[in-house]
């Protein structure tokens, strides 16, 4: 295996370092082959998903998202706001008892989800949906951080209550388990079928959004600095370190990685904060442009509609409340109370979306890069109308680039090691949710985890070599086909959660739930 | 009367043990309890893979602290004819100790010198320094 690994980094550091000008411009017309070869075969997966409600622009997807979380929202009471205190304390680990120490806690659970989740979607997707949806877009966004808490909660309790345990003492969870498992006990009819859609969906997800979606902006991003050349020399580096850490069970680089992102974290909300602070005089503006922009607008494609529809699209695909990735995550955490991880994950939403997001909108809104019609203050379309025009023309992650670079001239250096390697964190965890649905459907065994792994690795290079629209749009799709078997499903299931819920609150209220002296 | 006894694995445990046979003969009806602690905390940041796996390596670490540590530590003691009992625990390691022997009513908590040097410890301190410093009950250190 290491040999295999050393064979793969020497080849592509050979590739980096020795591609003649005439062999670039073969591998960019071998960029536009993939790139042609890739949008033609997703397009019509693409477009049933995205299909518009009967007579309106609306997306039936989206609506679908919403009306999810607004129904578990309602159906546990604004669980997310009532319970919010509760999960900070479960997170400190004030109810953790002592003599389970050494297991996985809510914290680590919480971060492990986390750090598949803040990445890209936080960096790049929120300026696709403020590029194209206007300031507005942040309102539907933070809207749709709020109530996917709730979805989040119903999710993340299912995974641990319906999770497998083996013998050997490792655990599997995810909607697929709790799917089957659910149905089974509830006497419902197609859970074995509707867990191996989910399954199929979550392979393709991983593909997409967990993968090419990642190398294609860590390629665009690298670019920046490096000046452009051909995407899939990027792709295989990628490729052969994610090979490295998944096949090659390196997990050194994993450990380093880990480490790293929740530093890298911080240090991009704290970079945010230093611009929203340096501005702070305009910050009072950028939110009237939100709210004017949530209800109006402000001239951009589609007018209000348009910008909900990218708050919600970037804020489910950012937080992924309601795809159930983060049930896979959440299911590993020990305790004797499965809703207990549900309290703590509704946590992921409000950080990754309400807190991370909307700091990178407002960078974006406050750095003036959307460019403005100064005689009706509405915002200008590009030359395609598709999307709002930027002063570099800039679109996705380097958009945020150059935001955050016209505060912090050196930041988009930082910004680009942070990109990349967030975008390295989430393949390395959307691997494992692939491979979880991929052995839900195979069985699992040595095998068949390598034939996944390597399907993984092909599918980087392909991500990192076709151009962003299509790349964008099956990611999109696949992940929120994961979201219309998972919700379907939630919808059945949601009676288990409330009588956990009701249980546990009824404890928690009569003390016989309390807190640890430690 | 009963004296936690915190062992690190290393040579110098074999004092804090000798120490506190020497203790426990000298009073009648003395329980002493060896602690190991496995260095842990629940804020470090772990891979989907790791979270997934923790339950059965958190039990093969106890079961390795057990054969190796505590109960070669525990069979000497009984077999001097003394009373003793076994605790391996994850945590902080004075934390946990200090945590340990307060809730079991212990009047002391027995540990060797620290054997851990270099730059770690003069950054943050040693476990030894950090339990001598915080602990709620009295503590030996055996040289």
């Amino acid at each position: 295996m290491k040999k295999l690994f050393s064979i793969l980094l020497a080849l592509s550091a050979f590739i980096a370092v020795s591609v003649p000008a005439q062999a670039q411009e073969a591998a960019a017309s071998l960029d536009a082959r993939v790139n042609e070869a890739f949008a033609s075969f997703t397009g019509p997966f693409v477009s049933f998903i995205f299909a518009p409600i009967p007579g309106t622009a609306f997306p039936w997807i989206v609506m679908w998202l919403v009306i999810g979380a607004t129904v578990f929202t309602i159906y546990f009471a604004a669980v997310q706001f009532r319970f919010f205190g509760h999960a900070i304390g479960l997170v400190k680990g004030d109810y953790s008892d002592p003599e389970d120490a050494g297991e996985v806690s809510h914290f680590q659970a919480l971060a492990t989800a986390l750090s598949g989740t803040v990445g890209l979607g936080n960096i790049a997707g929120v300026a696709v949906a403020v590029g194209i949806g206007g300031p507005g877009a942040t309102f539907w966004m933070i809207l749709a951080g709020l109530l996917g808490m709730a979805s989040k909660f119903t999710e993340c309790t299912l995974g641990v209550k319906y999770r497998n345990e083996y013998p050997d003492g490792t655990v599997s969870g995810g909607p697929m388990y709790y799917i089957s498992k659910g149905f089974n006990e509830l006497g419902l009819p197609g859970g074995k079928i509707l867990a191996v859609l989910f399954s199929v969906f979550c392979i393709l997800g991983a593909l997409g959004g967990g993968n090419m979606f990642q190398a294609n902006q860590a390629h665009a991003q690298i670019t920046q600095i490096t000046g452009d050349y051909p995407g899939w020399i990027t792709g295989i580096i990628f490729a052969a370190v994610v090979f490295a850490v998944i096949v090659g069970g390196i997990k050194s680089i994993a450990k380093v990685t880990e480490k790293v992102v929740p530093f890298m974290g911080v240090m991009y909300v704290g970079a945010a904060l230093i611009v929203l602070i340096v501005n702070f005089d305009m910050i009072g503006w950028a939110f009237g442009q939100i709210f004017a922009g949530a209800f109006t607008g402000l001239g951009v494609a589609g007018g209000f509609v348009g910008a909900l529809i990218q708050g919600f699209k970037r804020a489910a695909f950012s937080n992924e409340a309601g795809v159930g990735s983060a049930a896979i995550a959440h299911s590993a955490v020990k305790t004797k109370e499965p809703i207990t991880e549900g309290f703590v994950s509704l946590l992921e939403p409000l950080i990754d979306t309400v807190v991370i997001c909307t700091m990178t909108a407002l960078v974006i809104i406050i750095s003036q890069q959307l460019i403005v019609d100064q005689a009706t203050g509405n915002y200008m379309l590009n030359e395609a109308g598709t999307a709002i025009a930027t002063v570099d023309g800039n679109s996705g992650v380097a958009l945020t680039s150059a935001a955050f670079g016209s505060a912090i001239s050196w930041f988009p250096f930082v910004l680009a090691i942070a990109v990349i390697l967030f975008a390295f964190s989430t393949m390395i965890s959307w691997s494992y949710y692939g491979l979880k649905a991929w052995t839900y459907l195979f069985g699992e065994g040595k095998t068949t985890e390598l034939v996944f792994k390597i399907i993984f690795c092909i599918f980087i290079v392909i991500g990192a070599a076709a151009s962003l629209g299509p790349v964008i749009d099956f990611s999109d799709a696949a992940i929120f086909a994961m979201a219309v078997v998972n919700i379907f499903c939630l919808y059945f299931l949601m009676k288990v959660v409330r009588k956990e819920l009701n249980s546990y609150s009824a404890r928690l209220s009569s003390g016989e739930i309390k807190k640890f002296s430690h | 009367m009963k004296l936690v006894i915190g062992l690190d694995g290393h040579g110098s445990g074999e004092h804090a043990l000798a120490f506190a046979k020497e203790l426990a003969a000298k009073t009648t009806d003395c329980e002493l309890i060896v602690v190991y602690v496995i260095e842990w905390s629940p804020f470090s940041f772990q891979t989907p893979e790791e979270n997934a796996e923790r339950h059965k390596r958190r039990e093969e670490e106890i079961a390795v602290a057990m054969d190796r540590v505590v109960n070669p530590a525990v069979a000497s003691l009984t077999e001097a004819g003394f009373s003793a009992r076994a605790i391996v625990r994850h945590g902080d390691v004075a934390e946990t100790i200090d945590n340990i022997a307060h809730k079991e009513g212990a009047s002391q908590i027995i540990v060797a010198r620290a054997s851990a040097g270099g730059l770690t410890s003069r950054l943050f301190g040693s476990s030894t320094a950090n339990l001598v410093m915080n602990a709620r009950v009295p503590v030996t250190v055996v040289a």
